[in-house]
């Protein structure tokens, strides 16, 4: 066991191992790696916030007054490319992941160093170029990219936006790639699969999905490049292509896209109520085979997008039934994390909060998505606000609160210093308020039929959107606060123990921030994760 | 006080809406449930001093069993149900009064089949199916129409078809549902749904143009189907009376049903389908003729079948002349 007094003394640790900026740029230390992703996610998500402030603002009146209605298409399309390919995909696994896999597991660092700071590099290129797109004029397609509209009819940049997701692709497939050998390679003695943390099963389903999903994405983009550079039919029916050729190739992708968005926050949830439980995960393989199995049924499911595109009806009666299907591995992680309560010994600090807030948001969105899988229903509120709120109750009621939730509880080994808690606590709840303020409303507007992706809507739906933007007011105000303090307890924050939850897992074995090489020396897993009673023995023994 | 759901004026819409009510009653249930649990145990099994675990470890294979199979029943109930209203939402009644949809950037043409035309807005009787038969000159637009809980993709290169039956006589809003470009929150329209003496008034009331399928017949001629499609035996083309609805054999040997998707297949891309008993010889029409002028050929071969497919003939002033296809800029 590291003695927890000493860690406050100048030890060498990865923070301080190194200065200056090639220290920095030039690093394979999965850990430094992470913190140049944090910067990064952070940065575009700070300008998708942006975006999505702006479409509020100009959402509070029917009227289409604030902006022209192609800036307002330019600013939703900026919102989704920067949230999707550039925050959501890349946020849990390229920063909590990096940092977290091989500690968790016992390694000194990924298996591919090099290629970990290449897939940064391709990210940071691939958003400079998309960014690039946006400031030379933007594009207004949406993040989906709808042919022919892409490829005939928009004005924008699309083919410079497509080449910047292509790049993220490449670094996404990368990071799988990464994580997948070395979770295979290089555990620590004793770490059989069954003892692994199911942070680390949650990221090895996300990177199944990177590795198989992404290739498909960089094919149809290029081939919307292909078609509006050198117009080559494919998808334009003027030249006898398909239009929902595209739909197909593009949900291919972007229906797994959205479990690489949610498994890994699952995976932090299962930490943080086991964490904070002090208590063993309730059903562990049943977890751990659920993140499977919503790997291999995410790819099966991408018809859904297309009830009402004109595909047969045989066809939408398959996608139906298999999307009802991958609901049910969602439910049984619900299940035990709730069981998992049960008779736990429950400490409410801020990484819980997140993880309570992403149950019941996650709960309540995941149901909502049952609605859009049931035929009849789906089809009148496919396109409309219905789903807009479906998918943010599950992306950021969902995936924002898990990465802000294992940002808290990580956030002493990454930086050795304790964020504050009165401060994150009041943060938790005004997003949490400031969320279903912002989204609870877009249910029922889509119900009553606005649809999505409208610059100016009839005057009845004034009322909820008034409450939505008010609400995204508050949410906006509630991400400004962790930002602030994260950046405040780097200098003035207490300095963090090797353990201060109590937690079980590697990472808390090893000094925070831990050294280069991770571990002093190899350790050696002896039992199951998350063994609180053995643990506290331990403890008390030594 | 905003209301919660749309008005309802489609046969669609009640049970839409009472699937969406279940819908509602699972949802609040299980998130109820889960938030209870959530918070009950949070606050029953709170930390008591630092140094706490828990000591119990719980495994329930039994609990694992329990909660799959009752989400997989409770699906199974989702999907047929759902599956049942999809089944109404999809297919058409036999009787509809016919309507050609031509959307485009930014704006809905619709026809009826006397040939009087709308923009923007659509005059239909309550208590009848519609059946609309769609074309798009340039982008995937989206026909919906909230009170009537439904909406189709009008997707470019091919016809999509969509149909409903209006219960309550009012003023509904058509929207474009699928993001078609810089304007397409503007591509709105109205459905004015009538009684049925409204409705003939409405009909007798205004000029009409001359029916779809005489301006049909018109262009039949104009790009000289008529040589090859003719009546007589012996003609270098099927003839193509009777055609609409009859089964039909393929030279691979397949049949197919005539419908207005083959129509318009065969006369933009012959070659795709090649009737038995006759050579490969007709020329594709792609980018020839309009959107508007495919509906309008197929709503005059729709009316050489025997079937009462079209509207009855009326005066005829000149058609108006078709609009080209928008180039991209």
């Amino acid at each position: 066991m590291t003695n927890a007094t000493a860690s406050g003394r100048e030890r060498v640790n990865y923070l301080n191992a190194g200065y200056g900026v090639r220290s920095w740029l030039l690093t394979t230390d999965h850990k430094r790696i992470a913190i140049l992703y944090l910067i990064g996610v952070t940065v575009f998500f700070a300008i998708g916030g942006l975006a999505a402030a702006l479409i509020r603002l100009e959402l509070l009146t029917p009227a289409g007054d604030v902006f022209q209605a192609e800036t307002y298409n330019k600013i939703f399309t900026t919102h989704g490319v920067m949230m999707i390919f550039f925050f959501m995909i890349r946020g849990i696994p390229a920063v909590l992941g990096n940092f977290l896999v091989p500690l968790m597991i016992g390694a000194k660092d990924l298996a591919f160093p090099r290629l970990n700071l290449l897939s940064w590099y391709l990210y940071i290129i691939g958003g400079l170029i998309a960014l690039w797109a946006v400031v030379h004029g933007g594009v207004d397609t949406g993040w989906t990219f709808y042919t022919p509209y892409s490829t005939v009819y928009s004005n924008g940049w699309v083919v410079v936006t497509a080449v910047g997701i292509f790049l993220a692709g490449f670094s996404s497939i990368l990071t799988g790639l990464n994580f997948l050998v070395t979770i295979h390679t290089m555990r620590a003695p004793g770490m059989t699969w069954m003892r692994m943390p199911l942070f680390c099963w949650g990221m090895y389903a996300t990177a199944i999905i990177q590795i198989l999903g992404t290739p498909v994405i960089a094919i149809t983009v290029l081939l919307v490049a292909a078609e509006r550079l050198f117009h080559l039919g494919i998808f334009d029916p003027a030249q006898g292509g398909d239009p929902v050729l595209f739909q197909h190739l593009f949900w291919f992708y972007s229906h797994p896209a959205v479990y690489i968005m949610i498994l890994p926050a699952m995976a932090v949830i299962s930490e943080l109520v086991t964490a904070f439980a002090r208590k063993p995960i309730f059903g562990y393989k049943f977890i751990a085979g659920s993140s499977v199995a919503i790997a291999v049924l995410s790819f099966l499911v991408w018809g859904h997008h297309m009830f009402v595109s004109g595909q047969s009806v045989y066809a939408g009666l398959i996608f139906s039934i298999l999307s009802f299907m991958v609901a049910i591995p969602s439910a049984i992680k619900v299940f035990n994390w709730t069981a998992t309560l049960y008779k736990g010994s429950i400490s409410y600090q801020t990484p819980l909060l997140y993880a309570i807030g992403f149950i019941g948001l996650f709960t309540f969105g995941g149901l909502t998505g049952l609605m859009l899988a049931t035929l009849g229903l789906g089809i009148h509120v496919h396109d409309t606000y219905f789903i807009v709120a479906h998918f943010h109750y599950i992306m950021v009621g969902g995936t924002i609160m898990a990465y802000l939730g294992g940002l808290h509880y990580w956030w002493p080994k990454i930086s050795g210093k304790m964020y504050p808690e009165y401060w994150s606590r009041v943060s938790a709840w005004v997003i949490f308020i400031g969320f279903n303020l912002t989204f609870f409303p877009q249910f029922i507007a889509g119900y009553l039929g606005m649809p999505r992706r409208y610059h100016a809507y009839p005057e009845e739906f004034q009322v909820l959107n008034v409450m939505s933007t008010s609400g995204a007011s508050i949410l906006g105000i509630g991400y400004l606060i962790p930002l602030v303090y994260f950046f405040w307890s780097m200098r003035y924050g207490k300095d963090a123990v090797d353990n201060p939850w109590g937690a079980t897992g590697l990472e808390w074995q090893t000094p925070s921030p831990p050294p280069t090489e991770n571990f002093p020396e190899t350790p050696v897993v002896t039992g199951k994760p998350y063994d609180y009673v053995t643990a506290r023995e331990e403890v008390a023994v030594g | 006080m905003t209301p919660l759901f749309p008005e309802q004026a489609s046969t669609f819409a009640h049970n839409v809406d009472a699937l969406y009510l279940f819908l509602i009653a699972v949802t609040a249930f299980f998130s109820l449930l889960i938030g209870a649990l959530v918070v009950v145990f949070a606050i029953k099994y709170r930390r008591k001093a630092t140094d706490e675990v828990a000591l119990e470890v719980h495994e329930s294979g039994l609990l694992e069993i329990v909660w799959t199979v009752i989400p997989f029943g409770l699906v199974l109930v989702m999907f047929f149900w759902g599956a049942k209203v999809f089944f109404q939402i999809t297919r058409p009644p036999a009787d509809s009064i016919e309507i050609y949809v031509t959307a485009k950037q930014w704006m809905w043409k619709l026809e009826h089949t006397d040939g009087r035309r709308e923009m923007n807005e659509l005059h239909v009787p309550v208590g009848q199916p519609v059946r609309l038969t769609m074309a798009s000159e340039d982008v995937i637009h989206s026909f919906f129409v909230p009170a009537f809980r439904f909406k189709r993709d009008v997707v470019p290169g091919r016809f999509s078809t969509a149909w409903f039956e209006a219960t309550k006589p009012g003023k509904y809003h058509l929207f474009c549902a699928e993001f078609c470009g810089t304007r397409h929150s503007n591509m709105i329209g109205w459905i004015y749904v009538m009684t049925p003496a409204d409705y003939q008034a409405w009909l007798s009331g205004g000029t009409s143009g001359e029916t779809l399928a005489s301006a049909g017949a018109k262009r039949f001629v104009e790009q000289a189907c008529n040589t090859c499609h003719g009546e007589q035996k012996g003609s270098r083309g099927p003839s193509l009376s009777g055609l609409y609805g009859r089964t039909v054999r393929m030279q691979s040997g397949q049949t197919l049903a005539a419908d207005e998707a083959y129509i318009r297949e065969s006369i933009v891309n012959p070659q795709a389908k090649l009737l038995e008993g006759y050579p490969p010889i007709m020329p594709t029409y792609q980018g020839l003729i309009s959107e508007e002028g495919l509906l309008q050929l197929t709503a005059y071969i729709k009316s050489l079948s025997p079937a009462p497919a079209s509207g009855g003939a009326l005066a005829a002033p000149p058609a108006p002349s078709p609009e080209r296809k928008s180039t991209k800029p």
